[in-house]
């Protein structure tokens, strides 16, 4: 166990699905030819103005909502001056002090604020270049400046790497939900940097922080997280002191560098941009926004627990995975017309530990050969007794491999539970004659000598016999 | 009151090359200009509220919709550098 | 009709004879293109780029302006044509797009002459600081024309075009109209769409009209003016305007404040005692009119400037950050600024941008930096909500008279345009000497309300070193009140009776040091229309 407790807050940058820009009209679309998706504003010409996208507004109302966030009734742009290639304004067109969003929290992480921004543009590394005197040249291709992003920043409450890729993973499936992002970090529309210090156990002050960027996938950011960690109590433990500075993971090597500025002095010189009106939220705003939201995975999983009786951990799964939790309703309603129906309890389940280890990568198919139907036919054969637990693993195995119905199958390949006490009632006697000496000790109060009587009797049903029912029976047979 | 440092603080922060003659000069007129403008500090702005914007305006949002974006030789078409992707400068790492 | 008699004629009257078809609009845009090329004119160097040609002539004397060629201030993005902001930075900038305003102008039938030098990026009070040549005043060539909109303010008043578009940030529009003789209104900010202006401040740019009169100025500011939704801060004007015609000036009640006259004293620069004579004029023949004057305080109006040139250049600073040598303008050519980026950045920008560019630049991004930004554009924007407060009182009757008395409500203000007429080239050298040009017109910058300035005299006795040049009064009313701001101005412009013509009779020839000393001046770049 660390003396050292790390905290942990999260920056998220999440590019909207809008159709146009943040500040204009000019489509947003990723892989296009360079330089095609540009207009006026978006390339800063003299005279361009921005107009802000109501869409992107709508959207960050939707997020701050789904966070329990406050909104604000007026919030304000802000421009953030400095020089680079891929902001071509000299100024990024943010928000500062008055932003869309304030507050929140998700499960258990609280939200400090949501804002809107644009994105930058791309810098493309091209070599040298005999256009600039074959000195190193970068190609600036517009098409992503001007995107419009939100910026969710979370109060520092992360107590670990893993923690924070998990919750990250919550947010993602969220803002999924929320069908306001593609949320997909390979492709940099969600986008997250860490800021990480470390404190000894039991303390309440909070240490120097340092910032992680570049970590465009959550094992980047679980190992960078982790890294850093790592790097900041061996400093202490040195007896030296953590610098405020910024970190780039390399993923590649594993380790962390520190980054250059974008300038020597930040002084971003913040000041209310004078081209945007305040953007006024009315109440008419909020509720359409509202109205937009559908269930999301936190409320999602309260509902499984609380009304289908899930625990805590399947639950979750089944709600943070988007995919996941598709196919379980679909299952849970196809369930519903079976006599008698199964629980949806046993569905979850089958669904988490049988089906998901054995066709992860087609839950996204609605399971391929398995379709959520044919999981809820084989679960109600097995609530009615109809197939044993080992009987339906085998009939599922079938059903992945090849499809089928799986009363068929199960009827097909002589895998039916075994319904005939006489027939049970012989196996045992046959079974317990086989294995004398671990009968006798069982009849001397050795429970768990009757393994052996319960694996014969399983070889001989072929898996067709219920365990439980098994066991019973010896003992009965044994006069216990 | 504006010393040589910081002028040549706010030129980099400006991104201006300046000459020794213009950062002797603009020492001493930015300092003279300051003079002048901190009359304001007189101003009793007790409980006033800054004025970013005229707030004449109202319902100022754009519709989500698509409009043509630039050809991409027009958009290039000003570039002092550029090739026929896009524009062209000295690398940031360089 | 001839030609010769073209020159007398108000845009409107001109716009009246071609509906009536007793102008051709082709002709009409050949004599001024003709007129702007005559040497005498070339030397006023009012114009940095000229038309070939009239854009699609034909259908001209149908359209509201009647075919009347308009003068451009350069700031103004014209497709087709060079959009420069008078800045070595943007020297042959052909932009991809039409600002709305310029648009709104050509689809109301009045084409394009040319673009008018400018003060680099707007920024000056007498069109010194042009990439493209110092402009001169049609009244007197030694002297300035004003700023930064005066090379639009000397074209109309020597007749070189009907009528011209500029831009007023703190006074643009207002002090070279009123050194020129001619009328020039500020509008309401947010009544013109600042779409395709290139910006110098862009909580105060607002684009109008400079014109030979005020029906004049009120028919193009009625074509300019309106919504625009690629200007999320435009809002236009709540109702269309109508010419006017007022002649009388009975119910008017004019506050002249104590802060914007005389007795503002040294603080204001010291009005030119030819400016109070005939300031004092103007109100004694308002009154004769039928008007009230009330004396009134503005108690903020004397911070207005040191306000102003705080927030205007912190604007400035961070809109000018585009001018990066990127995508367009000006980029150093020099080894290092090809090599590595922040020489690229630093080499271009200094090269590109004239040097009140770069002071200005400088100070805005002093005021915004870590550490001052409280006390100064903090502060600012405080002091610009009580002088747009003190406004707002005196409109609504809730203002204080000079002696400490409620005073009555006040319909609108009157001040002189500007302490002085126009100076000699070169006269001026000290920044905030320039600035205090500035003085009566900044006050309505920050408040955003509409301001005109109309002549109302000439200034000395013959012989006097500064006899007979003209000049203006200002009447600034509430926000939105153009319709009416324009009813009194005319009402108030009919019984001053200023005569313009002398500014367009060429003279002041023959002045050796003149020639020559216009910069690029004889070197107008022509094209085709925009």
């Amino acid at each position: 166990m660390s003396a050292y407790e790390p905290v942990i807050g999260l920056e998220i940058h999440v590019q909207l699905a809008t159709a146009t820009k943040m500040f204009c009209s000019c489509a947003v679309a990723f892989g296009a030819e360079p330089n095609t998706l540009t207009c006026p504003v978006c390339l800063g010409l003299p005279g361009a103005l921005p107009v802000a996208n109501a869409q992107a507004v709508h959207f960050g109302l939707m997020i701050g909502q789904a966070l329990g966030s406050e909104l604000a009734p007026r919030s304000i742009f802000h421009r953030k001056n400095y020089f680079y290639p891929d902001l071509p304004k000299g100024y990024q067109i943010s928000q500062y002090d008055e932003p869309l969003c304030r507050g929140g929290e998700l499960e258990g992480v609280r939200i400090h604020r949501v804002h809107l921004e644009e994105d930058a543009a791309k810098l493309i590394h091209v070599g040298a270049s005999g256009r600039i005197h074959g000195s190193e040249t970068s190609l600036v291709d517009f098409n992503r400046g001007g995107t419009p992003l939100v910026e969710i920043v979370t109060e520092p409450d992360l107590r670990s790497a893993e923690q924070a890729g998990a919750w990250l993973r919550l947010l993602r499936a969220t803002l999924r939900e929320l069908g306001v992002s593609d949320v997909n970090m390979e492709e940099g529309s969600l986008r997250a940097d860490a800021n990480v210090s470390i404190r000894p156990v039991g303390s309440t002050q909070l240490g120097v922080k340092t910032e992680l960027k570049n970590m465009n996938s959550f094992r980047f950011l679980e190992r960078g997280i982790a890294a850093e960690i790592a790097r900041q109590e061996a400093i202490v433990e040195g007896g030296g002191e953590v610098a405020q500075e910024t970190l780039h993971f390399d993923p590649a090597s594993g380790s962390l560098e520190v980054m250059r500025s974008k300038e020597q002095a930040h002084d971003y010189r913040y000041f209310p941009e004078p081209d945007l009106p305040p953007v006024l939220i009315s109440e008419a705003m909020v509720k359409r926004a509202r109205a937009a939201i559908p269930e999301l995975p936190s409320a999602r999983a309260r509902r499984l627990r609380e009304t289908l009786a899930l625990p805590e951990q399947l639950a979750r799964q089944l709600a943070f995975r988007g995919e996941l939790y598709a196919y379980f309703e679909a299952s849970l309603a196809a369930a519903g017309a079976l006599q008698p129906t199964p629980e949806p309890r046993l569905i979850a389940t089958w669904l988490s530990e049988e089906l998901l280890p054995r066709a992860a990568g087609e839950l996204e198919t609605q399971g391929g050969n398995v379709p959520p139907a044919a999981l809820a036919q084989l679960v109600a054969l097995l609530a009615a007794g109809r197939l044993s637990v080992g009987g339906a693993r085998q009939v599922l195995e079938r059903m992945l491999a090849e499809g089928g119905d799986p009363a068929q199958i199960a009827a097909a390949e002589g895998l039916e539970a075994l319904s005939d006490e006489g027939e049970l009632a012989r196996m045992v006697a046959e079974a317990i004659a086989a294995n004398p000496q671990a009968a006798e000790q069982v009849r001397a109060g050795e429970g768990k000598a009757i393994g052996p009587i319960v694996g014969h009797v399983m070889r001989a049903s072929r898996g067709r016999a219920d365990g439980q029912a098994v066991s019973a029976l010896i003992r009965e047979q044994l006069g216990l | 009151m504006i010393d040589r440092a910081q002028v040549l603080q706010i030129a980099q922060l400006a991104r201006l090359d300046l000459s020794e003659e213009e950062v002797e000069r603009y020492a001493r007129e930015l300092s003279e200009i300051l003079t002048h403008v901190e009359r304001i500090a007189a101003a009793d702005v007790t409980d006033v509220a800054p004025t970013a914007h005229l707030a004449l305006a109202e319902g100022t949002l754009r519709a989500d919709e698509v409009q043509p974006s630039l050809a991409r030789a027009d958009a290039l078409a000003g570039a002092p550098e550029a090739s026929e992707e896009g524009f062209l400068v000295p690398s940031p790492q360089a | 009709m001839g030609v010769s008699d073209i020159l007398e004629l108000s845009a409107e009257a001109t716009a009246a004879a071609a509906h009536a078809g007793e102008l051709d609009p082709g002709e009409l845009f050949a004599f001024y293109r003709s007129r702007a090329q005559e040497p005498e004119a070339l030397e006023l160097n009012c114009f940095c780029w000229l038309a070939a040609g009239v854009p699609d002539g034909s259908s001209a004397a149908e359209a509201p302006l009647g075919g009347v060629p308009l003068g451009v201030k350069d700031l103004f993005c014209t497709a087709g044509a060079p959009s420069q902001s008078g800045s070595l930075m943007l020297k042959g900038y052909i932009p991809p797009y039409t600002a709305t305003a310029v648009q709104r102008a050509l689809d109301a039938g009045a084409p394009l002459l040319g673009k008018t030098n400018q003060d680099e990026f707007a920024m000056g009070s007498s069109t010194e600081h042009c990439a493209f040549g110092a402009v001169r005043n049609p009244w007197d060539r030694n002297r300035v024309p004003g700023g930064s909109s005066g090379g639009s303010a000397a074209a109309v008043a020597a007749g070189l075009v009907p009528w011209a578009l500029g831009t007023d940030t703190g006074g643009s529009i207002r002090q070279p109209a009123s050194f020129c003789g001619i009328v020039g209104l500020k509008p309401t900010y947010g009544a013109v769409s600042r779409h395709g202006m290139i910006a110098f401040a862009s909580s105060l740019d607002q684009a109008g009209p400079l014109s030979r009169s005020v029906r004049d100025a009120a028919l193009l500011l009625g074509a300019i003016a309106g919504r625009d939704r690629r200007d999320a801060t435009s809002v236009g004007l709540p109702e269309p305007l109508a010419l006017p015609q007022r002649t009388d000036l009975e119910g008017v009640t004019f506050g002249v404040a104590r802060e914007l006259s005389a007795q503002a004293g040294a603080q204001a620069g010291g009005i030119e005692p030819g400016v109070q004579a005939a300031f004092e004029r103007a109100l004694e023949l308002a009154m004769s009119l039928g008007a009230r004057i009330e004396e009134v305080s503005l108690p903020h109006a004397a911070l207005a400037l040191s306000a102003y040139y705080v927030l205007a250049p912190a604007e400035a600073s961070s809109n000018l950050a585009r001018f990066d040598g990127v995508r367009f303008g000006h980029r150093s050519g020099d080894e290092r600024a090809r090599r590595e980026l922040y020489a690229m950045y630093a080499q271009s920008r200094s090269e590109g941008f004239g040097a009140e560019v770069k002071r200005r630049i400088m100070l805005g991004t002093y005021v915004l930096s870590a550490g001052y930004y409280d006390a100064y554009y903090g502060q600012a924007q405080k002091v610009r909500t009580l002088i747009a407060e003190d406004f707002r009182r005196l409109f609504a009757g809730e203002g204080r008279a000079a002696r400490g008395a409620a005073a009555p409500k006040v319909d609108f203000l009157l001040t002189p345009t500007a302490a002085t007429v126009a100076f000699e080239l070169g006269a001026v050298q000290s920044p905030w000497q320039m600035y205090l040009n500035d003085y009566f017109t900044v006050p309505m910058s920050l408040a955003g309300i509409p301001a005109i300035s109309i002549p109302c005299g000439l200034s000395g006795k013959p012989g006097d070193s500064a006899s007979g040049m003209p000049i203006g009064l200002q009447i600034a009313g509430p926000a939105f009140s153009e319709g009416p701001l324009l009813e009194v101005a005319h009402a108030l412009e009919q019984a001053l009776g200023f005569d313009g013509s002398p500014a367009r009779r060429h003279r002041g020839l023959g002045h050796a040091h003149v020639n020559g000393a216009g910069g690029e001046a004889g070197g107008i770049h022509q094209g085709g229309p925009a």
